[in-house]
This record gives structure tokens, sequence and C-alpha cells, in this order.
């Protein structure tokens, strides 16, 4: 199970809709064996695509670097399709690289850059295997 | 030339567990070739055939070594590599 406060899944929800119709990534960061998404990092789509994401490779560094300096690991990795739905794709499944992180996957096909509905799923992804799991947001 | 090779959390099965691994050599290439022969089958991991594997980020004193001379990237005593997989994806493929 994914536990998200409602600030953070906010402001992933938010960064979908504005980059929509590209996809919009980022991290959750937490403490390292906590399991709890505390901080929020947006990042780049070196891609700017609507059918692709990467992360600046420069930026990834650097954020990476943040990360080991505050005993911190990314709880959550997030990115958005915008014309599917809110499930892994082939190619989210073959370059999954993290298996201790909950891919957090928000479909912005329905609301667009609007305030209309989105939906936000979570999963683990190891070894090629997907494993949806329940999205419990706290305030 | 004795470099310090970062070693991401999914490839540490091919070190042992370690996150940290020493190279030498005057290319990246020579480096990876280093590392190869105490930690077989990582090479493959990086490279696809004569390339580095395009969702595998490998950065020479902080620099993507895409933006420098790839392979052929001059590395000097003391230099520190560090190898990271790319955070990609998407809904259709490439």
């Amino acid at each position: 199970m994914l536990r998200i406060g409602r600030e953070v899944y906010d402001e992933i929800v938010a960064h979908a809709r504005r980059d929509h119709p590209d996809e919009a990534c980022g991290i959750v960061a937490g403490p390292v064996g906590g399991d709890e998404p505390t901080r929020f990092v947006p990042m780049t789509n070196a891609e700017r695509s609507p059918t692709f994401f990467r992360f600046d490779s420069t930026e990834q560094l650097k954020v990476w670097r943040e990360l080991d300096d505050r005993d911190e690991a990314p709880v959550v990795i997030y990115h958005s399709h915008t014309a599917t739905a809110a499930y892994p794709s082939r190619t989210d499944i073959g370059l999954a690289a993290e298996p201790d992180a909950h891919y957090v996957l928000v479909s912005t096909a329905e609301c667009g850059n609007g305030a209309g509905p989105v939906e936000f799923r979570s999963f683990r992804i190891v070894d090629g295997i997907v494993t949806e799991e329940q999205v419990d947001i706290h305030q | 030339m004795a470099v310090e090779v970062r070693i991401p959390t999914i490839l540490r099965t091919y070190t042992g567990g370690a996150k940290t691994v020493d190279g030498s050599g005057g290319t990246l290439a020579e480096v990876i070739d280093s590392v190869e022969s105490g930690n077989p089958g990582i090479k493959s991991r990086l490279l696809e055939g004569e390339d580095l594997r395009r969702f595998i980020n490998v950065y020479v004193n902080d620099e993507d070594v895409r933006f420098l001379s790839g392979l052929d990237t001059t590395v000097t005593d003391g230099d520190v590599v560090v190898v990271l997989p790319a955070v990609a994806g998407g809904q259709s493929g490439r």
C-alpha cells in the first residue's frame, strides 16, 4: 500500500495537469527505509513529449546526490499518461529500475489541463512483474 | 590510472553488494573493461554492442558522457565515474 499525504498528492496531480499534453514526471523523496514519501521533487521531462518521458540526466544526478546527502530514497517515482490509462506501459515496465519504489501513474486523458477527474494509481514493478497497490491519502 | 566507479543498487548483484569499485584505464571504455574483469557480467548491462545502453547514464566528474566523448571520454587518476539507470518510460514505446 502507498500512504501519501494530501498535499503531496495534490502537487503530483497539479504537475500532471500543468504539463498536459506532455508527460510530467518526478519523485517524492522520503527517509531511507521509511516508506514515507514526504519531499515533492518535480523533474524536467527531457523528452518534452506526449508519449515518453525521461528525467534530464544532469538534473537526475544532482537530485540523486541530494538523496544520498539527506539519507533519502526515491519512495515514489511518478509520471503521467496524457491519452491512456494510469497503468504501466510496456516501456514503463521494461525501464523500471527501482524495485523499492512505488511507481505512481496519473492519467490526464479525461481532464487535460482542466480541473476534471484524474486517475491516480500506484504499482510495484519488480523484474518485469507489475503489482497494483492500494493508495491511502491522509491529511 | 585509478578511478572510483559508483554502482547503482540494481547492478550491485555484480559487485557483491559494493556501492563503489575501483577501475583503471585512460578512457571510459578501458575503465569499464577493468571493472568487468573483477565483476564479470556488469559490462553487458552497461553496453549494447559497442555503445553505452540508451537508458544507462554514465557521468565522469558529474558530466554526462553523452555530452563528452562517450566511451572515448578521457579519465585520469582520481576521477569519479557514476553509473545511474535513467528514469524513463511513457505510454508508448520507441
